[in-house]
């Protein structure tokens, strides 16, 4: 409870700082001043995490009187580029785009920059093409709360299997990378198998059913997505949670409910709400003349047992 | 190809006649494929002590289940000289549908018949574009490739369906160790087995993949026999869907994407010829199970995730080879 107060209140205090900085540089423009026109693609919102993501951007833009107008493209990347193509012709005054496709967005964000209009990337980013900043999860420190929470579990020693996602995608090499860092911390911790399960669930149950049986005694298991962790459930039946901790990455709904019957151990959390604020936050900082990093990592949380009604 | 491989199933079911080793050397000779496997599950069982166990072996029973339920309606078509790209996104239709039903209140023997019957009219949509529009079966599939799963996506609303455990326990173990997907595997290879030698339609399907227009000339239907057949692939792939959902007791809009090219590798790692005429349910099983083995081996000697995909792609290139040049010699 105390670490969940804690992370909120350095996330409330970030927010405080950032929110007056904007200001600040805002005040200079006056009150007298059209509202800021903001357009933001967002790739499709059949998933509960875009929708998250959507609510979480156009709460900003209520908060600081901007206009956002968001468009939804169905998955279809070529409906997306006539969507940017209208923001465009409209003279949004920033452009943030959640893109169906990093390689197919980069023509048509090429013709926004054209047309001098700052292009922020959300969640995934586009190739061949001039970006201000990409505001995304920051996988590498979820990577690291994985091990510290699955480590913390376990005591601080165990044989433990790590499910890898599809090889070669950023953020399976992103969430390896964090947790290969946080894992050295506890010597007492070892890596008996590291597998690939492509991020699918009937893989994670046949690679953990298989490991299981060179490695009959693992304590634990870190998977680079729910969906592998909700598989290697599968495949422990009664043993998950129990004898062998599972931790998992995104706190898909399934997943939490999987954490809270004590299946699921943890699980790292996005906050595909907050990554929609810092989109128009930084958006707004833009369009203000305020320089921004050029990546810019939203919080992930872990997700555990104890705090996950405040999640579900 | 039609000649070679008939006489050939008749030969089998003579009885007596040849001494034992000449039935061994025959029998590896025309499943050029099983001896690729046993050789894999020989120096498997050197290299990890854990692979030759009861567990262990029915473990890859139950994962070789699905592709080889796939692969066994993929053997239909490929024996009339077409082909099946849409079997992943089928079966993920018809768990699916199966799921949505499961929630909807709906009897779950019902709910089990709708799910095959959602695959059979697929097949039979396949089979109504490939004989009657003239479209080649490779586009005909890959067009319902893209809408089977389409829809898959649409009922579902994207999101996985939890599966009743009146439907899961398919995807469960009988007893303590009797997996239910390794027996509907068997009873499945058993069916293919009886259409391929016992039924008309399976003759058909070795004359129309042996030659089209002598089959044609011969009397034989084609264009109702093309029906039949990618029906029967798009029921066996329903199969294969429900099994797939049951095991993990969730109904996935995106379950066995990609399958169908597994369930083909294992259909010609089994001895089949794409250019049509040649393939046996025995095989296919092989191919399957040569799959299967590969990947939980894979997991067992702990190899990195990159030489992964590598060795798999080279032992379906050797096996493949191996059995072709056994056919010549």
């Amino acid at each position: 409870m105390s670490k969940r107060k804690s992370t909120s209140a350095v996330v409330l205090a970030t927010a405080v700082v950032l929110t007056a900085s904007a200001c600040g540089t805002g005040s200079g423009s006056g009150d007298g001043k059209k509202k800021i026109k903001l357009g933001f693609a967002i790739s499709a919102l059949n998933q509960p995490f875009m929708v998250q993501m959507k609510d979480g951007a156009e709460a900003e833009a209520k908060r600081q009187g901007a206009d956002l107008t968001v468009q939804d493209a169905q998955e279809d990347a070529s409906t997306q580029a006539n969507q940017v193509q209208n923001f465009t012709s409209k003279n949004v005054k920033a452009l943030i785009i959640n893109p169906v496709d990093s390689d197919a967005a980069g023509p048509s964000v090429k013709a926004a920059n054209n047309a001098n209009i700052p292009v922020i990337a959300a969640d995934r980013g586009v190739n061949k093409a001039d970006i201000e900043t990409t505001v995304a999860s920051d996988n590498v420190e979820g990577g690291k709360l994985a091990a510290k929470s699955l480590a913390d579990q376990l005591g601080g020693k165990g044989e433990i299997l790590v499910l890898r996602g599809q090889v070669g995608t950023s953020s399976s090499r992103e969430r390896a990378k964090g947790f290969n860092e946080g894992i050295k911390k506890y010597p007492g911790i070892k890596i008996v198998a590291k597998q690939p399960a492509d991020f699918l669930r009937a893989k994670g149950l046949d690679v953990t059913t298989n490991v299981m049986q060179s490695h009959p005694n693992i304590d634990g298991i870190f998977a680079e997505n729910d969906e592998m962790a909700l598989g290697a459930a599968k495949a422990l039946g009664s043993k998950a949670g129990g004898d062998v901790k599972i931790v998992g990455f995104d706190g898909t709904p399934e997943t939490l409910k999987a954490v809270k019957k004590g299946s699921i151990s943890s699980t790292v959390a996005q906050q595909p709400d907050e990554l929609g604020k810092m989109a128009v936050r930084n958006a707004i900082r833009i369009v203000e003349d305020s320089t921004v990093d050029p990546k810019i990592k939203v919080p992930v949380k872990v997700v555990t047992k104890k705090n996950v009604d405040r999640y579900s | 190809m039609a000649i070679d491989t008939q006489p050939g199933h008749r030969l089998d079911k003579r009885p007596g006649g040849n001494r034992p080793p000449q039935m061994a050397s025959r029998f590896l000779k025309e499943n050029g494929a099983l001896g690729a496997l046993i050789a894999m599950v020989v120096l498997l069982a050197f290299m990890s002590g854990d692979f030759l166990t009861t567990q262990n072996l029915l473990n890859v029973g139950v994962q070789a289940a699905v592709t080889a339920i796939l692969a066994f309606g993929v053997t239909f078509a490929i024996v009339s000289g077409g082909i099946d790209l849409s079997v992943g996104s089928v079966a993920a239709f018809s768990g699916i549908m199966l799921g949505w039903l499961g929630t909807q209140g709906v009897p779950i023997w019902l709910a089990f018949v709708l799910a095959i019957a959602t695959g059979t009219a697929c097949g039979l949509v396949n089979g109504l574009l490939i004989s009657y529009g003239k479209l080649p079966p490779f586009i005909a599939t890959l067009a319902m490739l893209s809408a089977a799963r389409g829809l898959a996506l649409v009922l579902s609303d994207g999101t996985p369906i939890t599966l009743p455990e009146s439907v899961s326990w398919i995807g469960e173990t009988i007893g303590d160790w009797l997996p239910v997907p390794v027996i509907v595997m068997i009873v499945m290879c058993v069916i293919t087995a009886l259409v391929l030698i016992k039924t008309y339609s399976g003759r058909a399907m070795y004359a129309i993949g042996g030659n089209e227009e002598a089959a044609h000339l011969s009397g034989i239907r084609v264009r109702r026999q093309k029906l039949v057949i990618y029906a029967l692939v798009g029921a066996f792939a329903a199969v294969a869907g429900i099994v797939l959902a049951s095991r993990l007791a969730s109904a996935q809009p995106q379950a066995a994407d990609g399958y169908e090219l597994d369930a083909i590798a294992a259909v010609v790692i089994g001895g089949a010829s794409l250019a049509g005429g040649v393939g046996k349910a025995s095989g296919t099983l092989v191919g399957a199970l040569i799959l299967a083995v590969l990947r939980n081996g894979l997991n067992l000697l702990d190899v990195s995730a990159f030489w992964q995909q590598v060795v798999i792609g080279a032992v379906i290139a050797l096996a493949v080879l191996l059995d072709t040049l056994r056919r010549r010699a």
